[in-house]
């Protein structure tokens, strides 16, 4: 049988296909210090489609950074501070607030108003107003949760980011691009065959993967605008591993076209490939540093699966990993301080972070078959796979270690996450 | 379609040796018992084996009796060499492509669950080129081989046993028609 026949590619401008599996996340453990906060409904929510309190909330409560104060009993629901009983939230231990107000407009728009108080101090932090269409109420609850994170924390929220998954039901594959919390799943590849290692483009309008389709792994790059996709790599032998230059003009991929698995750069039209690893042992995973100086990649070339560094252009590698037999899937922080990477301990697979400056190393889960971790752009956050009850589904983990969180598809097997860069970076 | 025919015809053969002498029938009924190449003989006499047309033209690359029929090499976790048990296979298959300088070979190596995806699609290029390592030092053409990864994405099963990670710890070689 033909692989035309085989394979069903359906190619769908993101707008177009719903998923039809929702990725629901649940909130298993929290991080220390929480700030106590309580976000009151808005005035006149009710009016659109969904609850613009209860996005916020669901958001900031499963950041791990809060600690959620019950807020339903409020009457009536105060819009301005001179209406706030500070005393009484001062009382409950409440170190913020967030209220706020919606009203239709006469185009058939609403504006949305929200206000950020410090509870001990008396004082606004934040007070934005918002247009929107109804169309618009999950976005715009999630940049009222970024900026509240973002006053309350000091970093910037993710709440308005993208992740991108694999999901395997049968013989079925999808790649699909959720929001963060798991709504509005959309396909962007249907096949019937594998779908491994998607990488967003640093400016989220591309994504790069591999697919089987052509009964080998093939490096494709797919615009999220338009729907299409072309080639990058599809040379004698396998090409897989695509990971962006931080300028995103280019990929760094692994072909076995001159013999073994080696690390090229390439345009991300496909053009002109250069090797840059010249050992003859597997060279693999390259990830670029966000700073643009180095690629970090996974070599046997000692002898066993270690994570290497070297510079983008090639040249001397420089060791990084030395405990253990077993390290890969190199990835790098934004802030370009930590190393997170998968480690095998007793035949276990567990996600791991080193401090690059100190060599401290800390373990960030305890699970069997934990990988492919992938790090949220505020650095706090890394999505990774993992699998339960028998299932690959996916979970989430703070950079400390301490938040986690579980994401799972019903009756699907979840795999190869990546979280998406900020939106309009 | 031809094995079928093949056996048909021996099964054929067997029930007329075992087939009891025809009595007479006084209602015209034809005792019906052998069919294929050689009649049944009544009286319990031997039937002469024939032996079917359709066997010599099997496929060698299909024929279950033909070494060329196993295409696929198994390994320790971990590991990518080829151990000597294979050797004969491989050297088979390499006189194939030889005899058939036209016929192109799809080597696809495979890996148990275990690890990282990307590290396994190398692990498993390794395994594929090993072995076209060894069809070429046994003189088989460059050009006739592709070695490809599947890494642990087409397992063979998918219980998380010993026994299936080592099904699935393996190079295939496939020809025309098979990939």
């Amino acid at each position: 049988m033909r692989p035309v026949i085989r394979t069903i590619l359906l190619l769908l401008a993101l707008a177009c296909s719903s998923a039809q599996a929702q990725l629901s996340i649940e909130i298993t453990g929290g991080g220390a210090n929480q700030i106590p906060i309580g976000v009151l409904r808005f005035a006149g929510e009710q009016v659109l489609p969904q609850n613009i309190s209860d996005i916020v909330e669901a958001d900031l409560q499963r950041s791990g950074r809060f600690r959620m104060l019950f807020a339903g009993s409020v009457d009536p629901l105060p819009t301005e501070m001179a209406q706030v009983n500070f005393d009484d939230w001062k009382s409950r231990g409440g170190d913020a607030l967030v209220i706020g107000s919606v009203a239709p407009l006469a185009d058939g728009r609403f504006e949305a108003r929200f206000r950020l108080l410090d509870v001990p101090r008396q004082t606004q932090l934040a007070g934005v107003a918002f247009t929107l269409t109804a169309q618009q109420v999950r976005a715009t609850a999630h940049r009222i949760a970024d900026m509240v994170y973002e006053k309350l924390t000091g970093d910037r929220g993710v709440f308005s980011t993208r992740i991108a998954y694999v999901v395997k039901q049968g013989s079925r594959y999808e790649l699909q691009i959720a929001d963060a919390d798991g709504a509005g799943a959309q396909t962007a590849l249907a096949s019937r065959e594998p779908i491994i290692s998607p990488a967003w483009s640093p400016d989220g309008t591309r994504l790069a993967y591999v697919s089987f389709e052509n009964r080998k792994p093939v490096v494709y790059v797919h615009s999220l605008v338009s729907g299409r996709r072309q080639v990058v790599a599809n040379f004698k032998g396998s090409n897989s591993a695509p990971a962006w230059s931080v300028d995103g003009q280019q990929l760094a991929v692994v072909l076995s076209k001159d013999g073994g698995s080696q690390i090229y750069l390439i345009g991300a039209d496909g053009s002109n490939p250069r090797r840059i690893t010249q050992s003859n042992a597997i060279n693999t995973e390259p990830f670029f540093s966000p700073d643009g100086q180095w690629i970090y990649f996974t070599s046997d070339r000692g002898g066993s699966p270690q994570i290497y560094r070297m510079g983008v252009t090639g040249g001397d590698a420089t060791r990084i990993t030395f405990n253990g037999n077993y390290n890969v899937s190199p990835r790098i922080s934004p802030d370009g301080k930590t190393l997170v990477y998968i480690a095998r301990e007793n035949g276990r697979f567990q996600l791991k972070s080193l401090d690059l400056a100190s060599g401290q190393a800390q373990s960030l889960t305890d699970g069997q078959h934990d990988e492919s971790p992938s790090i949220a752009p505020n650095g706090k956050m890394i999505l990774y796979a993992t699998q339960m009850n028998n299932r690959g589904s996916l979970a989430a983990v703070s950079i400390d270690g301490r938040v986690k969180q579980r994401l799972s598809v019903q009756a699907a097997d979840v795999r190869e996450p990546a979280w998406g860069p900020f939106f309009n970076n | 379609m031809k094995n079928l025919f093949a056996l048909a015809a021996a099964l054929a053969l067997l029930a007329g040796c075992a087939s009891t002498p025809m009595t007479d029938n006084k209602a015209g009924v034809e005792d019906r018992t052998a069919t294929g190449n050689a009649p049944a003989q009544q009286g319990g006499s031997t039937a002469t084996p024939v032996a079917p047309k359709a066997e010599q033209q099997l496929n060698p690359l299909k024929d279950p009796n033909n070494i060329l029929s196993k295409r696929s090499i198994y390994y320790d976790y971990d590991k990518y060499d080829v151990k000597d048990e294979y050797k004969p296979m491989l050297q088979a298959h390499a006189n194939y492509l030889g005899q058939h300088p036209d016929t192109k070979m799809l080597i696809q190596g495979n890996c148990d669950e275990r690890g990282s995806r990307e590290y396994n699609i190398a692990l498993g290029q390794k395994r594929a080129d090993g072995v076209k390592k060894i069809l070429e030092l046994m003189g088989v053409k460059d050009n006739q081989l592709e070695s490809v990864s599947l890494g642990e994405e087409k397992p063979r099963c998918t219980e998380q046993t010993e026994e299936c990670y080592a099904q699935n710890r393996r190079s295939d070689m496939l020809y025309p028609g098979e990939h």
